[in-house]
C-alpha cells in the first residue's frame, strides 16, 4: 500500500493523488473501539461529547434551580453554584461544542465530503479520540475529589482562581488545567488530520472552490483552534506552574486568609490576554462550523444554490482572520488604555461586516426557494433568527462604552447564550437530523423530531430572552442569591422563575431527542443512500451506512460544485458533484 | 503584545499566500468538467506528512511565541523582575545543537542520494549529539539551581525552566519520531518512505534549531 495505488479514471490520468493507505482492521476491537475509522473515531466523539454535554445540562439545572427559587429551595450552597456554573461553561464550550463539531462533524464529514477514504493520519486520530476520553475523565473527576471541582469561573481568571476562599483550589484547579492541557494536546492530532485532509487527500476535480461550505467552515475553524489552543495550552501550564509550584506569573503580591502570601509581582492581566487570544477565536471555532453546516442544509432543503457562495467563502476567512485582532474585547472593563478599547472595539465591529453578509446571503438563499419545512430546515432557520439575535447584542457589548455598564449583567449571560449557546446548539441538532440518515441508513422519526424543534426552540428564547431584560435593569451574573435589592423590582424575581421552569422544560425536551436517536436506530424507516437528494458527495456513496474506505473500488471523480440544485434543463432537481455531464445534444437533434 | 500581533501577522501572511493559489475569485457554478487540465497542469501534491508537519511546526511556533510574548509583558508588568546569570554551558550546548542539526542536515543528503552507509552515520550523530544537548541542558538548569535561582524566586528563573524545558520536551519528542525513522534505515524497508522520514526528521530539527536560538536570544535579552 506504501507505494499507493494509483488508479486511473476514463480518460483523466490521476497520478497526482496517490490514494491514502488504509489501514484494515483484524478484529472487533480494533474495528470498534481502538478504530482508526474516521467515521467511527467521529461516533465515539458525538457520544462522549454528547454526554458530556448532559451533565453540563444538568448542572445548568442546578444553577436555574438556585437562581429561580432561591430561598425555597436549598439543593446547593453558595460554593457548589459556583463549581456548578464553572463546570457548566467550561464543558459546553471546549468538551461539548468544541469537540462535537471539529471532533464529530469533522472527522465524519471531512472525508466523505472531500471524497476520500479516510483522513490522512489515522492512527493520530485515534489517539486524538482517547487523548480527548481521557480529558474529559480527568475533568469528570474532579467532581469526585476532596474539594470538588474548581469553582473559579469557566474563565479560570487569577488570582482567585487559586486562592484558598475559592472552591475547588486544592485538586479541583488542577485537575482542570491538567485536563484543558490533555485536551489540547488531543485537539491538535485530530487538528492536523482535519486541516491536512482537505489540503491533501480531495478526490479528483474538487478544488477548493468547489467544496461544500460545511468543509470550508470547519477547515478554517481547526486552522483556527490549531493556533489558539496554544494560548490556552501557555496559560494553563503558567497557571498551573503557579498553582503548584509557587511561581508569580499571573499571581501579585497579595494577602490570603490574614498572611501575606509568597507570590509576588505577577499579572492577572497577563492571563486575561493568553485566556481571550484563545478565547475569542474559540466562539468563532464555534461558530464557523456552524455557519458552514447551515448553509448546507439551507441549500439542500430549499432546492437552491447557495446565494453568493464566493462571497460565503471569504466571509469564512476574513471572520477567522478577524477572530484574532479583538480579543480584548473581553476585557474593557480590566482596565486597559483608552486607545486600545477604541482598537478593539473598532475590530470588533467590523466583524459584524461579514456575519451581515453571511445572514442575508442564507436569506437570500431561501427567497423564492422551493423551502421544505423538514426537521433539518426548522432547526437551521432557528439558528438564522437566534444568531441574529445574539449577534445584535454583540454590537451593543461590542462598544466599549455601553459594555462597560452592561458587564457582569445577566445582558451578558444572554448574549453569549444566544449567540454561542442556542445558535450552534441548533446547527447541531439540525445537522444530526440531517446526517443521521447517512450515519445509520434510517430516518429520525420526524413527528417526534418536530416536537423536539419547537419546545427547543420556544423554550431556549422563554429562557434567554428575559435575561436581556434582567441585565438590563441591573440584575447581576454570578450572584448565587440576590435577596432583597432596592434597585430591582420584585419582578425580577418572578421572571427568574419563569426562565427556570423553561429551562427545566428545554432540558426535558431534549430526552425524548436522545428516544429518538436511540429508537430509530432500529425502528427508522430505513433512509436510502440519499434521502434529501442532496448533491454533495457523502450522500452518493455505493452503501450506507459508508462502509470502511467510503467509495468501494474507485475514488469519485468530481464535475462540478456542490450547489446543483434547481439547474435549469437537468433531469432531476439536484445534480450530484460526482455525475459526468450529460453530452449535450445539438439542437434539432431529438433524444 | 507586539510579539502577539507579529505571529497573527506572519500566519496571516502565510494564510494569504497559500489562498492566493486557491483561485478564490473562481465562479464554480460556472464551471463543470473533472480536474482543471484546461489550465495549468496540477503540480505534483507534497506527500501528506510533510504538510502534516508543516501545519504542526505551525502550530509549535504559535506555542513559542505565545510563551515569548507572555515572556515580553510579564517583564515590564511589574519591577520585580530580574534575569538570572545564565550558565556558561548555554554556548557550547548550542554549537551541540548545531552540530546535530548539520548531521541531520547531511544524514538528509546521505539518503536522497541513496548512501545507506552515510544516512546511518548521520542518523547517529544527529541523534548522539541531541542526547548530549539534552543532557547539557539539564546540567545548565541545575547549575542554574545550585546557585538559588530557583523557580519560585523570579519569574525570569520561571521562564528559564519553563522554556528550556518545553523545548527539550519537543526534541524528546523528535528523537523518539528519529527512533522510527532509524529503525526504519536499520531494518532496510522501501526506499521512498525511508527517505521522506528522514526529511522529516531533518526539517524538525533545522526548526528546533531556530527555536533554541530564538529561545536562548530571549533569555540573553532579558
Amino acid at each position: 500500500m506504501g507505494e499507493a495505488t494509483l488508479e486511473s479514471h476514463e480518460g483523466v490520468g490521476s497520478a497526482e493523488f496517490p490514494e491514502v493507505e488504509l489501514y484494515h482492521a483484524t478484529n472487533w476491537w480494533t474495528k470498534y473501539v481502538f478504530s482508526q475509522d474516521a467515521k467511527i473515531i467521529a461516533v465515539q466523539y458525538s457520544i462522549t461529547a454528547l454526554a458530556a454535554g448532559f451533565v453540563a445540562l444538568v448542572l445548568s439545572w442546578l444553577m436555574r434551580l438556585q437562581l429561580g427559587f432561591p430561598d425555597s429551595l436549598s439543593i446547593i450552597d453558595q460554593n457548589q453554584y459556583y463549581q456548578v456554573i464553572t463546570m457548566h461553561g467550561m464543558i459546553m464550550v471546549v468538551y461539548l461544542l468544541t469537540a462535537l463539531l471539529l471532533g464529530g462533524f469533522g472527522n465524519y464529514l471531512i472525508p466523505l465530503m472531500v471524497g476520500a477514504r479516510d483522513m490522512v493520519f489515522p492512527y493520530l486520530n485515534m489517539l486524538s479520540y482517547w487523548t480527548y476520553l481521557l480529558a474529559v475523565l480527568v475533568l469528570l473527576a474532579s467532581f469526585f475529589v476532596p474539594g470538588g471541582p474548581t469553582g473559579a469561573g469557566w474563565t479560570l481568571y487569577p488570582p482567585q482562581a487559586i486562592l484558598s476562599g475559592t472552591p475547588g483550589r486544592d485538586f479541583g484547579i488542577v485537575l482542570m488545567l491538567v485536563s484543558l492541557i490533555i485536551f489540547i494536546i488531543g485537539f491538535t492530532m485530530g487538528g492536523l488530520n482535519y486541516v491536512v485532509t482537505v489540503l491533501q487527500a480531495r478526490a479528483q476535480g474538487m478544488t477548493m472552490m468547489r467544496l461544500p461550505l460545511t468543509v470550508w467552515g470547519i477547515f478554517t475553524a481547526s486552522v483556527m483552534a490549531l493556533l489558539a489552543f496554544p494560548a490556552l495550552f501557555v496559560g494553563a501550564v503558567m497557571l498551573l506552574f503557579d498553582r503548584l509550584l509557587g511561581t508569580s506569573f499571573f499571581m501579585p503580591a497579595l494577602v490570603e486568609m490574614g498572611q501575606r502570601s509568597d507570590y509576588n509581582g505577577g499579572s492577572p492581566i497577563l492571563f486575561q490576554h493568553m485566556f481571550w487570544f484563545f478565547g475569542h477565536p474559540e466562539v468563532y471555532i464555534v461558530a464557523l462550523p456552524a455557519f458552514g453546516i447551515v448553509s448546507d442544509l439551507i441549500a439542500t432543503h430549499a432546492r437552491r444554490n447557495i446565494f453568493g457562495y464566493r462571497m460565503m467563502v471569504w466571509a469564512i476567512l476574513i471572520i477567522g482572520f478577524l477572530s484574532f485582532v479583538v480579543w480584548a474585547h473581553h476585557m474593557y472593563v480590566s482596565g486597559m488604555h483608552p486607545y486600545f478599547g477604541f482598537f478593539f472595539a473598532t475590530t470588533t465591529l467590523i466583524i459584524a461586516v461579514p456575519t451581515a453578509i453571511k445572514v442575508y446571503n442564507w436569506i437570500l438563499t431561501l427567497w423564492r426557494g422551493d423551502i421544505h419545512l423538514t426537521v433539518p430546515m426548522l432547526f437551521a432557520i432557528g439558528f438564522i433568527v437566534t444568531f441574529v439575535n445574539g449577534g445584535l447584542t454583540g454590537l451593543f457589548l461590542g462598544n466599549a462604552v455601553v459594555d462597560v455598564p452592561l458587564s457582569d449583567t445577566m445582558f451578558v449571560v444572554a448574549h453569549f447564550h444566544m449567540v454561542m449557546g442556542v445558535a450552534p446548539i441548533l446547527v447541531i441538532f439540525g445537522a444530526i437530523y440531517h446526517w443521521y440518515p447517512k450515519v445509520t441508513g434510517r430516518m429520525l422519526n420526524e413527528p417526534l423530531g418536530k416536537f423536539h424543534f419547537w419546545v427547543t426552540f420556544i423554550g431556549s428564547y422563554l429562557v434567554f430572552f428575559p435575561l436581556h431584560y434582567l441585565g438590563l435593569m441591573g440584575v447581576p451574573r454570578r450572584y448565587y442569591a440576590i435577596g432583597e435589592m432596592d434597585a430591582l423590582p420584585l419582578s425580577t424575581g418572578e421572571l427568574n422563575q419563569l426562565v427556570s421552569v423553561a429551562a427545566f422544560v428545554v432540558g426535558f425536551a431534549q430526552l425524548v431527542f436522545v428516544f429518538n436517536m436511540v429508537w430509530s436506530l432500529r425502528n427508522g424507516t430505513p433512509s436510502g443512500g440519499n434521502p434529501w437528494r442532496a448533491t454533495t458527495l457523502e450522500w452518493q456513496t455505493p452503501e450506507t451506512p459508508p462502509s470502511h474506505g467510503n467509495w468501494g473500488k474507485d475514488l469519485p471523480v468530481v464535475h462540478r460544485w456542490a450547489y446543483g440544485y434547481s439547474v435549469p434543463g437537468a433531469a432531476q432537481d439536484f445534480l450530484p458533484q460526482n455525475q459526468p455531464p450529460v453530452v449535450q445534444f445539438t439542437r434539432g437533434a431529438e433524444p | 503584545m507586539t510579539i502577539l500581533f507579529l505571529l497573527v501577522a506572519t500566519l496571516a501572511t502565510v494564510a494569504i499566500w497559500w489562498l492566493s493559489q486557491q483561485r478564490l475569485a473562481e465562479k464554480p457554478w460556472l464551471e463543470s468538467g473533472p480536474v482543471d487540465s484546461l489550465r495549468a497542469p496540477v503540480p505534483r501534491r507534497m506527500p501528506a506528512a510533510k504538510v502534516g508537519l508543516g501545519v504542526f511546526l505551525a502550530v509549535v511556533s504559535a506555542l513559542f511565541a505565545l510563551f515569548a510574548s507572555a515572556y515580553a509583558m510579564r517583564m515590564h508588568m511589574a519591577s520585580d523582575w530580574s534575569s538570572p546569570p545564565l550558565p556558561w554551558l548555554l554556548w557550547p550546548n548550542t554549537g551541540v545543537l548545531f552540530l546535530s542539526s548539520a548531521a541531520m542536515g547531511w544524514a538528509q543528503a546521505a539518503a536522497r542520494r541513496r548512501q545507506i552507509g552515510h544516512l546511518r552515520t548521520g542518523l547517529v550523530m544527529g541523534a548522539a549529539s541531541a542526547v548530549l544537548f539534552l543532557a547539557g541542558q539539564v546540567v545548565a538548569c541545575q547549575q542554574l539551581a545550585t546557585a538559588g535561582f530557583y523557580m519560585a524566586t523570579n519569574p525570569a528563573n520561571a521562564f528559564f525552566y519553563l522554556l528550556t524545558g518545553l523545548h527539550a520536551l519537543h526534541l524528546l519528542g523528535g528523537l523518539v519520531a528519529l527512533g522510527r525513522a532509524s529503525a526504519r534505515v536499520w531494518r532496510g524497508t522501501a526506499m521512498a518512505p525511508m527517505v521522506l522520514s528522514v526529511d522529516l526528521c531533518a526539517s524538525y530539527w533545522h526548526f528546533l534549531l531556530l527555536v533554541w536560538l530564538a529561545v536562548f536570544a530571549l533569555l540573553l535579552h532579558g
